[in-house]
């Protein structure tokens, strides 16, 4: 069978010897500059001033995402106020390693401080240390990096506030008092469940005592499933009178529901919304309030701590404190974190400052 | 009555290949590269250093390693749509059995052995039962990397461990080169001298040209090909292994969408997407183009969109260029009429 084709043995030598270059240097690489997270020498001085013409740039999951947009603007926003000068930069689709040319550009440009939005905590690791290690700040936003590789990760809302913020604001517009109802994504979604379980244990507190949770519903985050699920809620507990939906897809797919039927103005509708979904049905009457963080605040508070890593204010240590321009003083939490703070309450009063 | 004669499709295949000699693009491309190379180390500081070169080098590699068997297979004629699936499939069984506990230098074989079969699945297609290899390896494409889900699903595997992933990114000692781009200089060497300088290299070429007349010439054609896409299977699974250790993360989604950037390269390459012509020179040369085109601007802060332009008109002029001077050469050659007064 193997008689004519020199092709196969000229192909497959080339590649045997391909191979075995790459076996032969598996054990003697040497050359090592690639130092180790940086962080362990450095000290912290609260009291050094922000430096001047900081060069720090965002790099989002993704350039062209509404959202980051907003995070990213505010970001470079407050660089200016303190005098810096920020960037956006990134790539067009969110996949888990297309971040890591960007990172190498910003090693080579020398910025002072990258921010980042990780896609995959991992992937990003290598590149981060590397610019760690070239004294670069780095701070991640909105999804972390692996822990070791990052200075400070600024976290939008920790999930205790997320889940015990829903039932004071259901409490509130329902009067204290009825059966409520959760309209949740999918079953073994994570950030929903930790956040249900904070409601739950908020429910005990003697002040929602006039609250009844009757059924945990599941829309898989998918449009027409929530729908569905929010009818059949309404059908199954005819005295029903508010639906907290944690999740985005969840809370439009309600209101839709509400605001075209007859319980329209009886059952109240809250949870996790953006704005610019939720506006239409804040006005119609059919949501009274819903929450989330603040995207832009997100972006000035990662810009401040970027600034205040780049100065040696701080190290990314747990107590250290830093000013965040209006957001006042913030102090770093257990793994370096900072959390934004509770979420924002959207109303018919404010809804319009709001545009994401 | 039209006096013309039929003309020969040797003759005619003959005539644009002298008048391009000339103009060759892969020259071209080689000019442009230099150009942007040139242009870049003046114009931006951080751009020649050996710390940028070695990174871009780096992000190259994979794109680089796969444009090998690629060309080959254009040349023969056909295309392999699927190995950015196999480099995630690749990928996806290295974390599963590094996560299951398996040493990497097992997994490492057994995913060359998954490359092999790979690639005979779309060879076969191809050779056995006739089909067209864009069809067949769209096919491919989706299947592998649904497997790479079934696989790994959405999680990710890291913590692999640092002597291998120094590997894939540490540089050659004294050079700006790093390991990965060194195995595929010797590789492109090798690919180079069997595909121009021996007869397994020219039967590639004869089969891309006129596969029929290459067959009655005694060419085992469909075995060739076979062993094409086993090859390039091959090149593939490895590439993942690069893709993992290098990114520290494996992942069923890893390198999607880089079969766009090969072919990308290798048609910039000057390579004829109809078989039968190109240089690997070229290729080297369209690959090292891309890549270094795309980190200068970067560099240079030019949003992605824009990169994209550049890229595809870039893209557009390669495949454009060649025939255009062809054209105005024949035309030239042959006045209007002429053709029948020239002919036998």
């Amino acid at each position: 069978m193997l008689k004519r084709p020199m092709a196969a043995v000229a192909l497959v030598a080339a590649l045997a010897l391909g191979a075995a270059a790459c076996g032969g240097t598996t054990k003697n690489s040497d050359s090592g500059d690639n130092g180790a997270a940086a962080t362990s020498g450095k000290k912290a001085d609260p009291n050094a001033p922000i430096k001047k013409n900081l060069k720090i740039a965002f790099l989002p999951k993704q350039v062209n995402n509404p959202y980051e947009t907003i995070v990213d603007k505010a970001g470079i926003g407050a660089a200016a106020e303190y005098g810096g000068t920020a960037k956006e930069v990134g790539p067009s689709d969110a996949s888990a390693s297309s971040q890591i040319s960007y990172l190498n550009t910003l090693i080579q440009q020398r910025q002072d401080a990258i921010l980042i939005a990780a896609n995959d905590p991992n992937a990003v690791c290598g590149p981060l240390k590397q610019a760690m290690s070239r004294k670069i700040a780095v701070v991640s936003y909105d999804s972390d990096a692996a822990k070791e590789c990052r200075d400070v990760f600024i976290n939008q809302a920790s999930s205790e506030e997320i889940g015990r913020s829903e039932i004071k604001v259901i409490s509130d517009m329902l009067g204290g008092k009825g059966e409520i109802a959760i309209l949740s994504a999918t079953a073994n979604a994570t950030n929903q469940n930790t956040w249900i379980k904070f409601m739950k244990d908020e429910l005990k507190k003697p002040e929602y005592a006039g609250l009844k949770l009757v059924k945990v519903a599941y829309g898989d985050d998918d449009d027409q499933k929530s729908f569905q699920q929010t009818q059949g809620l309404m059908q199954a507990y005819p005295d029903l009178k508010g639906i907290i939906a944690p999740t985005t897809v969840g809370i439009a797919a309600a209101a839709r529901y509400i605001s075209g039927s007859k319980y329209k103005g009886k059952v109240e509708v809250s949870g996790l919304g953006t704005p610019n979904q939720m506006r239409k049905f804040v006005k119609d009457g059919t949501v009274q309030k819903f929450e989330l963080w603040n995207p832009g605040d997100l972006g000035y508070l990662a810009s401040y701590a970027a600034a205040a890593l780049a100065s040696g204010q701080i190290t990314g240590a747990q107590g250290e404190k830093f000013k965040a321009g209006r957001l006042g003083e913030r102090t770093i939490g257990a793994d370096g974190e900072v959390i934004l703070g509770p979420p924002t309450v959207f109303d018919k009063d404010n809804i319009d400052n709001f545009h994401f | 009555m039209a006096p013309e004669a039929p003309v020969q499709p040797t003759s005619s295949a003959a005539v644009p290949r002298r008048a391009t000699r000339l103009v060759r693009w892969d020259v071209i491309v080689t000019a442009l590269l230099i150009v942007v190379f040139v242009g870049g180390a003046l114009g931006t500081p951080d751009f020649a250093t050996g710390d940028n070169l070695s990174f871009a080098l780096d992000d190259l590699c994979e794109i680089a390693l796969i444009a090998l068997p690629m060309t080959l297979l254009v040349v023969a004629g056909e295309v392999d749509l699927s190995v950015a699936s196999v480099l995630g499939m690749s990928s996806a069984l290295l974390g599963a059995l590094w996560d299951a506990g398996w040493a990497i230098e097992m997994i490492v074989p057994l995913l060359i052995v998954v490359g092999v079969v790979t690639g005979l699945v779309n060879g076969l297609l191809v050779t056995r039962l006739g089909l067209p290899s864009l069809a067949v390896t769209i096919g491919t494409l989706t299947l592998y990397r649904g497997l790479a889900y079934v696989v790994l699903g959405t999680k990710a595997v890291a913590q692999f461990p640092q002597n291998y992933a120094d590997l894939a990114t540490k540089t050659v000692p004294g050079t700006p080169i790093p390991y990965p781009f060194a195995l595929f200089i010797v590789a492109a060497v090798l690919t180079a001298i069997v595909l121009h300088a021996t007869g397994a290299g020219r039967a590639i070429f004869a089969i891309g040209a006129q596969e029929e007349a290459a067959f009655f010439a005694g060419i085992r054609v469909k075995r060739i090909k076979l062993l094409l896409f086993v090859l390039s299977g091959v090149v593939s699974a490895f590439a993942g292994v690069i893709y993992t250790l290098r990114y520290g993360s494996a992942r069923a989604d890893n390198g999607l969408g880089l079969e766009l950037a090969v072919i990308a390269a290798v048609l910039l390459g000057g390579v004829d997407f109809d078989g039968g012509r190109g240089t690997l020179g070229g290729v080297v040369a369209g690959v090292l183009l891309i890549g270094l085109l795309r980190n200068l601007l970067m560099l240079r802060d030019v949003a992605t969109e824009i990169q994209s332009i550049v890229t595809g008109l870039l893209l557009i002029v390669s495949v454009l260029t060649p025939r255009i001077v062809a054209g105005v050469r024949e035309a030239r050659r042959h006045p209007r009429g002429s053709i029948s007064a020239s002919s036998p």
